[in-house]
């Protein structure tokens, strides 16, 4: 298959091409512009039969994919950090309203102060609203996940939106090269349009989200739970099936060089490739080292995490993700969390990095590796801790 | 996994609001046949009751128009005029109709009482 050069969000662009969806609504934010940018041409020169609608805010946007989707349109849209934060209401409506909307985010990181670079607490934020939401390694990743998130959302079994997370900058503007999929393979993996079982049509009327008090509220809930639980098997499915199609490879939690492994970083999104780099480096140093890199984030496959974790001596959480106040960080919060529930209890050592884009180098990841170790080595766990942060 | 709520008919749909299905039953997305508030008992949120004084309406037709419901039709009494008649499976008890009608010479034709 031919090979092109492109950013990331280029890459992107490529894949909403290939899917050719009915409906994109899009509000343009950097670093996610160049997506909505590339689609508009695309719609411009007539290479795809979309219709673009070039809403006022992101509130709309969402809105214009929850109304496009209910009426059973393939939806395809595109923000980041302020733009996603304005598309909160929505983003939660379009779980509850079972549209399987896919959405690809420039993760950045949230104001303030204001800041247009790299970070995936904007996505992560969102994890309660019932969104299928995944994270890219790579621009190659993001093109393909793009391409199955329209599949894992649009089955009947899960009909819930899906998130496409690209680290803002650090992927979405380098330049990389990809193995674009067709129109054609697309049309045949997602089986031609999409069939929506569900959706606003005359002569069936229905109502869609309507009003639900004390009495019916946590039904409506707990089928959004039950639509989130049952996309495990989906998503495992459609990797499967992609692997079949392109060669390419995807597992919900991905593990290196873990088989012998004492130790372990454990990360998400584009920080898996300087670890991924850090561990054979280290590994040339005699060090037992691996990495597992968490691709699904909701639904949360704890248990392949704990699989790889049971035999570590210590593991190494690395996110390039915030909180404040909390019992850990984001991700590894729910790391703990899985580790427990399988009475797991392995050394850990956390840390929050490069926010808003600062650079993680791998000569970083060396001194997070060897300052974990001596904790290790003494027994101790290390909390979390904001590594690179001036005093 | 929940039916569509197309396939759910008017004789069904009385069932689901009185059984009251559980998440496993239930449309999903929050849906519902269209036109189903036909089905929805609001005259039970009512505390009051509207009670018609026959000798002091005029048939003006005023409470017929102000009802929020549309719970109120106007139906030809023995004496041959139209009275209004109030349909309490709707009737939510808020008082408009007694409190907009004229009733004849400062006698209000409509009162409401507790239930």
């Amino acid at each position: 298959m031919k090979r092109i050069a492109v950013t990331g969000d280029d890459a992107v662009a490529e894949a909403a091409k290939s899917v050719n969806p009915d409906v994109v609504a899009a509000y343009p934010i950097t670093p996610q512009t160049i997506i909505v940018e590339r689609f508009a041409d695309f719609v411009a020169d007539g290479e795809v039969d979309t219709e673009f609608v070039t809403v006022e805010s992101e509130h709309s946007a969402m809105s214009a994919c929850v109304g496009a989707s209910s009426a059973g349109a393939r939806v395809f849209t595109s923000s980041a950090s302020a733009g996603l934060m304005l598309m909160y209401e929505i983003i939660f409506i379009a779980a509850s309203s079972r549209t399987p909307i896919v959405m690809a985010i420039a993760n950045r990181a949230i104001s303030g102060p204001i800041n247009i670079h790299g970070e995936l607490t904007d996505q992560m934020l969102f994890r309660d609203s019932g969104w299928v939401s995944m994270f890219s390694e790579d621009n190659q990743e993001a093109h393909d996940q793009t391409i199955m998130a329209f599949k894992i959302g649009e089955h009947p079994n899960v009909l819930l939106p899906v998130a496409v997370g690209l680290d803002g900058f650090i992927i979405s503007h380098a330049i990389e090269g990809i193995e674009p999929v067709s129109r054609e393979v697309a049309h045949k993996f997602l089986g031609g349009e999409r069939k929506a079982a569900l959706k606003l049509d005359t002569t069936k009327p229905m109502s869609i989200g309507l009003l639900h008090l004390q009495d019916y509220y946590m039904e409506a809930r707990a089928q959004v739970r039950d639509a989130q639980e049952r996309s495990r098997k989906v998503i495992l499915e459609v990797f499967n099936e992609w692997e079949k199609l392109t060669g390419r490879k995807y597992k919900p939690v991905e593990s290196y060089k873990m088989d012998d492994a004492e130790y372990a970083f454990l990360t998400m999104g584009s920080t898996a490739g300087n670890a991924r780099t850090a561990v054979d480096e280290l590994r040339t140093k005699g060090e037992k080292v691996g990495l597992i890199k968490i691709r699904v984030y909701r639904p949360f496959f704890g248990d392949d995490v704990t699989e790889l974790c049971k035999n570590l001596k210590g593991l190494i959480t690395i996110e390039r993700s915030h909180n404040f106040g909390g019992p850990g960080g984001i991700l590894s919060s729910d790391i703990k969390s899985a580790l427990f529930n399988k009475r797991l209890s392995p050394l850990l050592a956390e840390y929050t990095i490069g926010l808003g884009g600062r650079d993680t180098l791998i000569k970083d990841y060396h001194s997070i590796y060897n300052r974990s170790k001596e904790a290790f080595n003494t027994g101790k766990n290390l909390p979390l801790f904001w590594w690179g942060v001036r005093e | 996994m929940p039916a569509f709520p197309t396939d759910v008919s008017d004789e069904e749909f009385k069932t689901w609001v009185k059984e009251k299905w559980g998440y496993k039953k239930l449309p999903m997305a929050g849906s519902t046949p269209a036109g189903s508030a036909k089905f929805f008992r609001t005259g039970d949120w009512a505390s009051k009751i509207p009670k018609l004084v026959i000798e002091n309406c005029t048939s003006c037709l005023k409470c017929y128009f102000f009802c929020p419901d549309s719970a109120i039709t106007m139906v030809t009494g023995e004496d041959d005029k139209k009275h209004p008649k109030f349909d309490l499976f709707y009737c939510k008890g808020c008082g408009v109709c007694a409190n907009e009608c004229p009733g004849r010479k400062g006698e209000k034709a409509i009162i409401m009482e507790d239930i």
